[in-house]
């Protein structure tokens, strides 16, 4: 494919897909920091993804924005965009890229299996696959989010006198586990801290039901006893959680399947919740995208090329600077 | 075992002390026997079934993964019993029910080998992640869930309502199950009977004195002093019939001493230190140690090192249980029975002379390098024999450290919580242009320069072995250790006691490390 490069930079309609540094055309998969970054010129995004980064990085973070609506192809010049839904967090895309008769998908991040707060992947058949690889080791066979939240319904009600803090990423994972815990039937307010309340505001203004919301105050620590309080994972050992009465640290996220790793980072309760692909999942999309050649980027590139390969697929790592699998948990 | 791998689950993630306690006691109360006896077994290692080999997992697993993705795999997490549960494929629903730990025991038992893989296989298949990292922790030995055998004690008691000092005291004359011991733990008899010359007794340990604090508020008149002996601690237990030496961990170590038992006579139990040495004169810690590396010793050992022990303590004197008698009285039981009874392998420690702490200073540092000591041990007159580590009553006081500057020359990987760093280090000294291994630390750093010490390791590597890793020889690190001995068994010909680091020297160039000539010096 000459049309399209390691760096996701699409040559004919002079584009780069999630750029790290500013460019003058950016066709953005989702709004995590990553994948979207503010300076530059021209973004082509979903909608929802271009509200995240007003939101995120202010009205003016690019120059101009254009939204697409999935499914609903652009063409410009030979050159055909497709966003898909990526099931991966609200907005997210994957871009789909037609020219001279080829396919080209792009995931951005992605999961395959239901959420609430994010539209449903579709599986887009193609020539060349560009997929993550966050999860891209065996080992990381995520179980049901459901069953996770059971875990963490059964801990609230064995230690009622403790608070559960979550530690979250705040967009996405926040607003994913929330609606979870909606979905299981957990009606009482929940309190987050102000690191999380825009992004919150804006999941229920597109209609996800995140129920009722509180901020998390310290002053009010003894309302919170008992109850849930959400917060990003960077809070949770720093002064103000420690200002809690007594809390059970928790953490949502799919790096919680090692629980050396959860240990390491004192969490109590882990909730192996993530917002990508496992194992199982990058395997079987792969296959059902039909694609001959797969690009893999950020995260554990070689297992998975090594699986393309011994499944007779074209397979290279793409080494792409600045995507941070710490970052985004 | 799904209650069991809850179980250790919780333990694992779990770092306060009491949330350990109370999940314990909670298992422990509402689990049937015998289950709830083999856990109690396996978390204090006293349990010892048929167990698996990692190798054996390690065919299972290629069998159904691929060699390149498991080792991928493995190397990111670190550990094989978490590898092999995490990449299992996962089969559910699932055909059978997962078995209790009594049914995972005898059918392990009732398996001949040739079948206990696919056994194996059938109880992996059946499970989720986490019972398999339990089972899997179970088969292979060493659960090491950060639960040491003194806090599930603690929840025996905790739950129970009995006191701690009374489970350790028949706690080694018992065995798992432990039906006996929960009958009486639940109420329903009394204290198990222990035959007292056939069990390892818990000893009583020192702490290390606080020569700023102890000092000014202890009265030297109270306390009786002797030298810290440079050995391994041992409890003698004997009788007519029976005789055995236990080392500090309770292990049984007669086998590997049959000149000290075989002379031993009389009914008692003694604690003391095992040396070698002829007539009782201590040689250093490494020709002990050639003994210690032996399951029984061939003759030239024997002659060369003949085993003895200074006896420092009575617990037993015949059929009597002394051990709540204040130290002056057992002493002078000890004194009065060994003068009774002739035992040619036993000697009694000396007491020293002092009457003030600056005496016994002097003494201290006087006689450290002649006499081989490692220090002097400082007892309350009045103290009991109580197992443990009691704050108070026994301290040590070990000679100041020494210390060299040694470079980094490989890495291995640690076990536990540190199973993902690269943790346990040799280092080496110079001779002439060549370093030569001195000796391997694995303490002595906090967590935060372990991470560092671990991201050098990696960004240095030269060469791999299995899981150890070679690396530039350019990290200085001043070790500190007790003493240092000539030794054939070392490349560089010496040998350190207790190395450990010190402080990592991030800015010392390796070249003005240590030598072999230095370190001979202060031998
Ligand atoms: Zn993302
Ligand atoms: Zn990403």
């Amino acid at each position: 494919m000459q049309w399209i490069n390691h760096e996701l930079y699409i040559a004919p309609i002079d584009a780069y897909i999630d750029p790290i540094k500013p460019v003058d055309k950016a066709i953005i998969t989702h709004g995590h920091a990553d994948h979207a970054r503010p300076g530059h010129q021209k973004v082509l995004a979903s909608r929802q993804t271009i509200d995240i980064m007003k939101i995120r990085y202010g009205e003016k973070s690019a120059t101009s924005f254009q939204s697409m609506e999935f499914g609903k192809p652009l063409r410009i010049n030979d050159v055909t965009i497709t966003l898909h839904p990526a099931g991966h967090i609200l907005g997210s895309a994957q871009i789909s890229i037609e020219h001279r008769g080829q396919r080209v998908v792009v995931t951005g991040d992605y999961k395959t299996i239901p959420d609430n707060s994010a539209q449903a992947f579709e599986i887009i058949k193609c020539d060349l696959f560009v997929t993550e690889a966050t999860f891209g080791l065996p080992i990381f066979q995520h179980p049901s989010p459901p069953n996770e939240i059971n875990n963490l319904l059964k801990s609230i009600s064995e230690q009622p006198n403790r608070t559960h803090l979550i530690g979250v990423y705040s967009l996405g994972k926040a607003q994913r586990v929330i609606s979870l815990l909606r979905e299981a039937g957990y009606d009482h307010p929940i309190f987050i801290h102000g690191a999380l309340e825009k992004l919150c505001d804006y999941y229920s203004s597109e209609g996800i039901n995140l129920g009722l919301l509180r901020k998390a105050l310290v002053q009010d620590k003894e309302t919170m006893k008992g109850a849930v309080v959400m917060a990003p994972p960077s809070a949770l050992r720093d002064r103000w959680s420690r200002r809690l009465m007594d809390p059970i640290i928790c953490q949502a996220s799919g790096w919680m399947t090692i629980k050396q790793r959860a240990k390491r980072s004192g969490v109590e309760l882990p909730l192996i919740i993530s917002d990508h692909a496992d194992w199982n999942e990058l395997t079987s999309t792969i296959d059902s995208t039909e694609a001959d050649t797969i690009w893999v980027t950020h995260g554990r590139e070689d297992a998975l090329v090594h699986w393309c390969k011994l499944n007779g697929k074209n397979a290279e790592p793409l080494r792409l600077q600045g995507r941070d699998e710490e970052l985004e948990i | 075992m799904k209650r069991f791998s809850q179980l250790l689950v919780t333990l694992i993630l779990k770092t306060a002390r009491n949330d350990k306690i109370s999940v314990m006691s909670e298992y422990f109360k509402y689990t049937p026997d015998p289950d709830r006896g083999y856990a109690l077994g396996a978390l204090t290692g006293t349990l010892s079934i048929p167990g698996i080999k990692p190798s054996l997992l390690r065919t299972l697993v290629a069998e159904r993964i691929d060699q390149e993705l498991f080792n991928l795999s493995y190397d990111y997490v670190g550990d094989l019993a978490e590898t092999v549960s995490l990449i299992w494929p996962n089969t559910a629903p699932y055909k059978e029910k997962l078995p209790s730990i009594t049914e995972f025991i005898s059918k392990m038992e009732g398996t001949p080998k040739a079948k206990l893989s696919s056994l194996i296989s059938r109880f992996l298949d059946n499970a989720n992640s986490n019972e398999r990292w339990a089972m899997i922790k179970f088969a292979t030995g060493g659960l090491r869930v950060g639960v040491s055998a003194r806090l599930a004690k603690t929840a025996l008691a905790a739950y129970s309502g009995c006191l701690l000092e009374d489970i350790e005291k028949v706690w080694h004359g018992l065995t798992p199950p432990y039906i006996s011991l929960f009958e009486w733990l639940d109420g329903k008899t009394g204290i198990p009977k222990i035959q007292h010359t056939r069990t390892f007794h818990p000893m009583m340990l020192a702490n290390p004195i606080n020569t700023e604090q102890d000092f000014n508020r202890l009265d030297p008149n109270d306390f009786q002093a002797e030298w810290k002996w440079d050995g391994i601690r041992v409890q003698a237990v004997f009788d007519e019939f029976s005789k055995q030496l236990y080392s500090r961990t309770g292990d049984d170590i007669s086998r590997a001493f049959p000149d000290i038992v075989g002379e031993l006579n009389g009914k008692a139990v003694l604690d003391g230190e095992l040396l070698v040495g002829d007539n009782f004169k201590a040689l250093p810690f490494n020709q002990l140690q050639q003994r210690l590396n032996r399951k029984s010793p061939t003759k030239t050992h024997l002659k060369d090192y003949p085993a003895f022990i200074r006896v420092y303590d009575m617990l037993f004197y015949n059929d009597d249980d002394i051990r709540d008698l204040p130290l002056k009285i057992r002493r002078q039981k000890l004194e009065d029975w060994m003068k009774r009874v002739k035992n040619s392998r036993l000697d009694i420690s000396e007491i020293l002379d002092f009457d003030s702490w600056s005496r016994l200073a002097e003494l201290r540092t006087e006689k450290a390098d002649t006499l081989g000591h490692e220090g002097v041990m400082i007892k309350d007159l009045q103290s009991r024999y109580s197992p443990g580590r009691p704050k108070g009553p026994w301290f040590k006081w070990k000679r100041d450290p020494k210390f060299l500057d040694g470079v980094m020359m490989y890495a291995q990987r640690g076990h536990g919580r540190r199973s993902s760093f690269y943790s346990d280090y040799t280092f080496g000294i110079w001779r002439g242009n060549e370093l030569v291994p001195v000796g391997k630390a694995y303490s002595g750093f906090t967590d935060e320069e372990l991470v560092m010490l671990d991201k050098w390791v990696r960004g240095n590597t030269l060469n791999r072995f299995g899981p150890v890793r070679e690396v530039r020889k350019e990290l200085v690190v001043e070790l500190a250790f007790d003493s240092a001995h000539a030794s054939s068994r070392h490349k560089s010909g010496i040998a350190l006691r207790f190395p450990r680091i010190n402080r990592i020297r991030w800015d010392k160039p390796a070249q003005e490390a240590d030598t072999t000539e230095t370190i001979t010096s202060i031998m």
